[in-house]
């Protein structure tokens, strides 16, 4: 959990690196700790403390219980997500079999789901409960916003589901770590490859970013958090950051075969091609927390790629994409997928 | 639908040229990092206050008045900056000089930097090469307006 915080921390220092290199430019490098400036890795404690000093300013015409409510209803539903990912596989100290998940639900995937939607909740309420113009639009636009990626976020994951005939994480994440014809990692990307294009794009609209920041906007009306600052400023830039982390997170526990390793069972490496490399449990485990953390990783650089690249969407293309596109390519998805599964029944 | 699909092969097209940018530039600053020299740099800024590129040699910069041998003002109050002058910032002040060959020197020279749009064309105006605008002083914020307020002491230097 504090992991992820920290990790979801430095995804704002990652970000700006990542955009200035991506822009020819060098990027925040100025924060330093005793003269150490080690390309500006002390830049989120700046930016935190900053925030912590700022002053906090509710305004007079806004509702002020639903003003203070709002940011922090959006922090928590992101944040209690994360419980569910698997990270590793089970540890074993002794006799003791130490789960790498903090709560293994059997319903994982309708949580996570329902959790990201009521999120947009937040975004709602600040935007009414400010009381002013531009971020009852931003709310409004995030309302609808919600309406037309929903359905294709959800649908997109039935032909996993249809396959991997549970919606427990745990369970998902295992039968990933079997083979397909006998060298192929069985990863949802290589079952559902149409699925997992959806569920990218759906993705991408559901943290709110660039391509599909209408409720942000920041060219226009600055969007649902015009009306706050400081530290509670500070919570919705946060909840954006964690919720591209939970987007890679579920990108990798869903398509990409989460913590697993390819061809690594939980005695070692054993090769297509016939070798064989025996290793201890810890180590099993250390490995897949270490490649977990590594396709996270991977999932939140391209997101930022995805972020610094792309101009956005005007409103009403959004809703188009979502409605007459991702949702019609989930159906087929749906009926592909039955159909190959009825046929190698 | 085509059509479509070569659209989204454009953006996945673009997505791959920020990629790349991404990359090569990545690899050129981990190079440098280890003081290995590139024909190109990682970044195409400069970081300003620790290098600075070299000024132009018609850039307009702070003002200054330029002196006689004698350590005299060049200026004789002819007032043709103070006409010139667009955002009119410059006021002199006359004065009575004993020598019959110059007759007047400034008594007050002061420029308003607050109002100064470093148009330069008091320079042209200047018929004596009196005032100037080749100090290379750039940096001229100040905390306070009235430091921006430059009286005679101050421009002659």
């Amino acid at each position: 959990m504090m992991w992820f915080l920290i990790l979801a921390l430095y995804l704002t220092w990652l970000e700006r690196k990542e955009s200035a290199v991506m822009q020819d430019r060098i990027g925040a490098n100025r924060a330093n700790i005793f003269g150490f400036r080690i390309i500006g890795i002390f830049q989120p404690f700046a930016d935190a403390i900053k925030m912590f000093f700022k002053e906090d300013f509710t305004p007079n015409f806004s509702k002020k219980f639903l003003h203070n409510l709002a940011p922090f209803l959006s922090f928590y539903f992101v944040l209690v997500t994360i419980a569910t990912i698997p990270f590793a596989g089970d540890l074993k100290i002794g006799e003791k079999v130490i789960k790498l998940q903090v709560l293994d639900l059997n319903i994982g995937i309708l949580f996570v789901l329902a959790m990201l939607s009521l999120s947009v909740y937040g975004v709602i309420l600040s935007g009414w409960a400010s009381n002013s113009r531009w971020t009852l639009l931003g709310g409004l636009r995030g309302a609808a916003q919600l309406v037309s990626y929903e359905v294709a976020l959800g649908l997109s994951l039935v032909g996993l589901v249809m396959i991997y005939p549970t919606l427990k994480f745990s369970a998902i994440v295992e039968s990933q770590g079997v083979l397909l014809f006998g060298f192929l990692p069985k990863w949802g990307v290589v079952l559902q490859p149409l699925g997992f294009i959806i569920f990218f794009m759906a993705a991408i609209a559901e943290s709110e970013r660039v391509p599909f920041d209408l409720p942000e906007a920041e060219s226009e009306i600055v969007g649902f958090f015009t009306e706050y600052s400081g530290l509670k400023w500070g919570l919705y830039m946060f909840t954006d950051f964690m919720k591209v982390l939970i987007i890679g997170c579920l990108l990798t526990t869903l398509f990409f075969g989460g913590y697993q390793v390819p061809w690594l069972a939980a005695d070692g490496f054993h090769f297509p091609w016939g070798g064989e490399w025996l290793m201890s449990n810890g180590l099993v485990v250390a490995l897949q927390v270490l490649i977990f953390n590594l396709k996270v990783f991977f999932f939140c650089w391209l997101q930022i790629l995805i972020r610094w690249t792309y101009p956005r969407f005007r409103y009403d293309q959004l809703m188009d994409f979502g409605w007459k596109f991702l949702v019609p390519l989930c159906l087929i998805n749906i009926a592909i997928t039955g159909i190959i599964m009825s046929i190698i029944k | 639908m085509i059509k479509q699909i070569g659209f989204f092969v454009e953006i996945v097209k673009g997505s791959l040229i920020t990629a790349r940018h991404f990359w090569v530039n990545l690899f050129l600053h981990i190079l440098n990092l280890f003081h290995i020299k590139t024909k190109r740099k990682g970044a195409a800024t400069i970081q300003y206050p620790d290098v600075r590129q070299p000024i132009a040699y018609r850039h307009r910069s702070m003002h200054r008045l330029m002196k006689h041998e004698n350590g005299k003002p060049r200026c004789v109050v002819c007032m043709l900056c103070v006409t010139v002058c667009p955002s009119e910032c410059i006021y002199v002040e006359a004065a009575e000089d004993p020598d019959p060959e110059i007759q007047k020197y400034p008594s007050q020279f002061i420029i308003d930097l607050n109002r100064c749009c470093f148009c330069g064309f008091c320079v042209e105006a200047c018929p004596e090469d009196a005032i100037r605008m080749d100090t290379d002083e750039i940096e001229l914020a100040r905390y306070d307006k009235e430091e921006l307020v430059f009286d005679l002491d101050k421009l002659l230097g």
